[in-house]
């Protein structure tokens, strides 16, 4: 008897890039024929990225199973660290370039925020850990704000008081200025650079997943005493997990920079109300399931805008359809339902293991 | 001076900290969910209180009591439709409703009052007290807040220790199986636990407008989150914990605008959480869980 | 020399000695059982054994070396795996996959050459497929190797934790109650299973049990707890007729 897992994982995983990549095409075509209006094509981007957010956070939450309420906290480290990158270089070297290099810088900051915040956190026990992410994303956001940084012929300066106490000279440059953020940030971002992304982001998330070291953050979530009497180094699996979603986060983050001119860290963009936007959207696409974190973002992101024929009422409309999808989703009762009308379709196999899809 | 000045500010911000942080650790230890929703509800008791008050000129004891009422339904019904139905389904499951939930009481209350600041008329008649030769002013609803806070304290222990209906609360939070053979009612026991939150909850509401006179959709939604983080920060589930801890959020965060950075006062009170509980993992008096291995 | 080598060992939690000054000597291949009535601090022992719980006092080596207080991880790399008394499978990974969660260890590469997909990870993957399949068919559980370990009844699910403590390729097996909650037919089957395992596998095993027909039937030493304490300790058969132990179990 030999095991089917591998193929089907594969056929999985081609069906996931498959509908990223048609979705890709479909949105290219209709942008080309005219048929999108300026408001969809303004959404373009910003599906890429809360489609990485949300994968890089079911990495978090459905993979390693912990809960993380500062994802954007992350977003806002590789946000901030690759605008700055690309302020400091615009002009001299080509802007799509310096996105590329920026996603590297922004990743990398991303992810050692990830390992240093990891450390304390990890050994936290389940609702602890999420308060104290949600605790750290809050921080990072107002810290961000308390940056000045100005550069001229001597070098940088840093200040967390004010652009005077940064003492430039005539014709320094402040580049990040307090709750101002940074101005004047090239926007480099294009669809086509996040699908991309979101496609590298999938190619990471899929094979971790379907690796040794995925098996081994999975057996950590499933159950952490057996993980250890198998010796599976707990905290190193942890840690791995947690910075690679940073990273990721960290990359949404770099594209969301370079898709606007200016950067600030706002309770909107970087702060918990973002952070549980996109939990929303992994539990509602399934934890664990990567394609499902893909679909509900796009659906979820663009059911706002869509109901915008309600005008005052779609966000009302919103979370009632939040609440009625979780209430069907899980309540016990709906689950039991949904299983006696499986049955009645006849599932002949006995259901086979839950991959991350 | 100005340091006990700061200080008793404190105290009285953390007791509206405190009180709300009472409502999130009795649902939290009895029912077993993050009530997400809950710094919503103090929104809406505010609301109630603004439109009978100020609106429609009723006399603030009275505004108080609607919203008292209000609220306990609020919370009840809330209980009733999204929560209990998801009672065995997973934690994550009823914390993502509670969101749900949240998004949707901020919305009504947009449509209904618009997204403009109101301006709340303080409910407190009690005038100031002016100390040491009137360097120092404690305002009325400082000490009308400080002493609710003390009251209500005081009241809830007597209930959860001394009545029927307390003591089923505790045998609920402690194994809600062998409550329920027991004989207890659990579903009315987690009703009269949100009931009870959500009246704390209005008071809370009333109190924080009183002092930080500013209304609009959100006003609930920053100090639930501090409030969540007292009560863990206290060790969540315990009520003792959620009195100290909001105690201390509302001091630190007053000292810290006052004596560091006004903007940097969240980052440091969030900073504080963290330490603390890297040091005591569960919180300052919260229980450590043993797993069986 | 004795495989495992445990003298003195004590643990007292709060005031209760839940393990009393412990002592045991096994040898390579022995197929030893360790019971007790109820509470008398058998798994604390496991757990001791394990590292889940740092002893007071006491030693424990295992082939010679001193593994006293090491961390569990540390532990099973140098030669200890275990079962649970309440069976800890990784419920949502498939069947194969928890055995190739034990293997964990034994087959590595890194998490750039997994993510990248470099050679190294299809070759070791083939490699880990290949012995954890092997291992499947020794408990009879390679037909149903895709699915969720929660979909499999309750002993085929202890075979399972059993074949997953195996691939981590250990010089000493300690079993926590392997036949609790199942019937006489699927009791006679482990007990082929056990002697299989200690047979092909080059193995010692420890188990706790409580079914004295499996552990008459296989176990050639025995140890009594009781409160804790050793009551009686020699081959299986005296052990069992001795009026000591018989008054622990049945009572005065």
């Amino acid at each position: 008897m030999k095991s089917n897992a591998k193929r089907k994982i594969f056929i999985n995983n081609m069906i996931t890039y498959g509908i990223v990549a048609a979705a890709y095409i479909i949105m290219q075509v209709l942008v080309g024929t005219g048929h999108v209006s300026s408001l969809l094509k303004g959404l373009l981007v910003p599906f890429c990225i809360y489609v990485i957010m949300a994968v890089s956070l079911n990495l978090t939450v459905g993979i390693l199973g912990e809960l993380s309420l500062g994802h954007a906290g992350f977003m806002c480290v590789g946000a901030f660290a690759g605008a700055l990158f690309s302020k400091c270089m615009k002009g001299s070297i080509n802007p799509t370039l310096s996105l590329v290099i920026a996603i590297v810088i922004g990743a990398a900051a991303a992810a050692v925020f990830g390992m240093l915040i990891g450390i304390p956190v990890l050994r936290l026990r389940g609702d602890y850990l999420a308060i104290v992410t949600l605790a750290f994303g809050e921080i990072i956001k107002n810290l961000v704000n308390a940056i000045y940084l100005g550069r001229d012929s001597s070098g940088f300066h840093i200040s967390f008081k004010d652009s005077m106490s940064l003492k430039l000279e005539e014709g320094g440059e402040i580049l990040i200025k307090g709750a101002q953020g940074i101005t004047g940030t090239p926007q480099a971002a294009t669809f086509t650079i996040g699908v991309i992304l979101v496609l590298i982001t999938l190619f990471i998330v899929m094979n971790l997943v379907h690796s040794r070291t995925g098996r081994a953050i999975m057996a950590i979530r499933d159950n952490r005493i057996a993980a250890e009497s198998i010796g599976i180094n707990i905290t190193k699996y942890k840690l791995l997990a947690f910075s690679i979603s940073a990273g990721l986060a960290g990359v949404a983050g770099v594209l969301y920079a370079h898709n606007l001119t200016t950067l600030t860290a706002q309770p909107k963009n970087f702060g918990y109300n973002m952070s549980i936007m996109i939990l929303v959207y992994v539990v509602l696409g399934g934890i664990g399931s990567i394609r499902g974190s893909v679909i509900a973002t796009v659906i979820l992101y663009l059911l706002p805008e869509m109901l915008r024929g309600l005008s005052n009422y779609r966000m009302l409309m919103y979370a009632i359809v939040l609440i009625l999808a979780m209430l069907f989703n899980s309540a016990p009762q709906f689950v039991t339902m949904r299983e006696r009308i499986m049955d009645r379709f006849g599932r002949k196999d006995k259901k086979p293991a839950k991959e991350a899809a | 001076m100005g340091f006990i000045n700061y200080l008793i500010n404190g105290i009285s911000l953390g007791s509206v900290y405190a009180i709300i942080a009472l409502g999130y650790t009795m649902v939290y230890g009895i029912a077993k969910m993050l009530n997400f929703a809950h710094g919503d509800v103090i929104m809406i008791g505010s609301y109630v209180v603004f439109v009978t008050v100020s609106t429609m000129g009723f006399p603030p004891l009275a505004g108080i009591l609607v919203a008292v009422l209000a609220c306990t339904l609020l919370g009840m019904t809330i209980e009733r439709i999204a929560y209990k139905p998801l009672r065995g389904a997973s934690p994550l499951a009823v914390l993502i409703t509670a969101i749900g939930v949240s998004y949707l009481l901020q919305n009504v209350a947009l449509l209904i009052f618009g997204a403009d600041t109101k301006s709340f008329t303080s409910v407190v008649t009690i005038p100031a007290i002016k100390l040491a030769d009137g360097q120092m002013t404690i305002t009325g609803e400082t000490i009308v807040t400080i002493l609710t806070c003390i009251i209500i304290m005081l009241g809830l222990t007597t209930f959860i220790n001394k009545s029927k209906s307390g003591q089923a609360m505790l045998a609920v939070s402690e194994d809600r199986g062998a409550a329920t053979l027991m004989g207890i009612n659990v579903n009315g026991t987690i009703a009269l636990t949100f009931a009870i939150g959500s009246a704390l909850a209005a008071i809370a509401g009333v109190l924080l407008c009183s002092a930080y006179p500013s209304l609009t959709p959100y006003t609930g939604s920053m100090p639930g989150i501090k409030a969540f983080v007292a009560a863990v920060f206290g060790g969540i589930g315990s009520i003792p914990g959620a009195f100290i801890g909001g105690i201390l959020l509302g001091v630190i965060e007053i000292l810290s605008k006052a004596y560091i950075s006004s903007q940097m006062s969240d980052a440091i009170v969030f900073s504080v959480l963290i330490i603390v509980l890297l040091v005591k993992p569960t919180g300052i008096l919260g229980k450590k869980i043993n797993e069986k291995v | 020399m004795a495989l495992l080598e445990v003298k003195n060992l004590s643990i007292a939690f709060g005031g209760l000695k839940a393990v009393d000054n412990f002592q045991i000597s096994i040898d390579k291949g022995q197929l030893y059982g360790l019971i007790g009535p109820n509470g008398a601090g058998k798994t604390t022992v496991f757990n001791l054994l394990t590292g889940v719980y740092k002893p007071d006092a006491g030693s424990i080596e295992l082939n010679g070396i001193n593994v006293t207080g090491r961390k569990t991880t540390e532990i099973n790399q140098s030669g200890i795996a275990r079962t649970f008394q309440n069976i800890r499978l990784f419920k949502d990974l498939s069947v194969l996959d928890n055995v190739k969660a034990g293997l964990h260890n034994q087959y590595r590469y890194s998490t750039a050459a997994g993510i990248f997909r470099l050679p190294r990870y299809y070759k070791t993957e083939k490699k880990m497929d290949e012995k954890a399949m092997e291992l499947l068919k020794v408990f009879g559980l390679d037909e149903e190797c895709d699915y969720k370990a929660s979909n499999l009844p309750y002993g085929k699910q202890r075979k399972l934790e059993i074949a997953r403590a195996l691939a981590t390729k250990p010089k000493l097996l300690l079993l926590d109650e392997p036949a609790a909650g199942m019937n006489p037919n699927e009791t006679a089957e482990l007990m082929d299973t056990i002697r299989f395992v200690r047979d092909n596998f080059d193995m010692t095993i420890l188990l706790i049990e409580h079914d004295m027909k499996l552990v008459s039937g296989i176990c050639e030493e025995l140890t009594v707890l009781n409160f804790g304490q050793v009551l009686c300790q020699g081959p299986t058969s005296s052990v069992l007729h001795n009026p000591e132990v018989v008054k622990a179990y049945l009572g005065e």
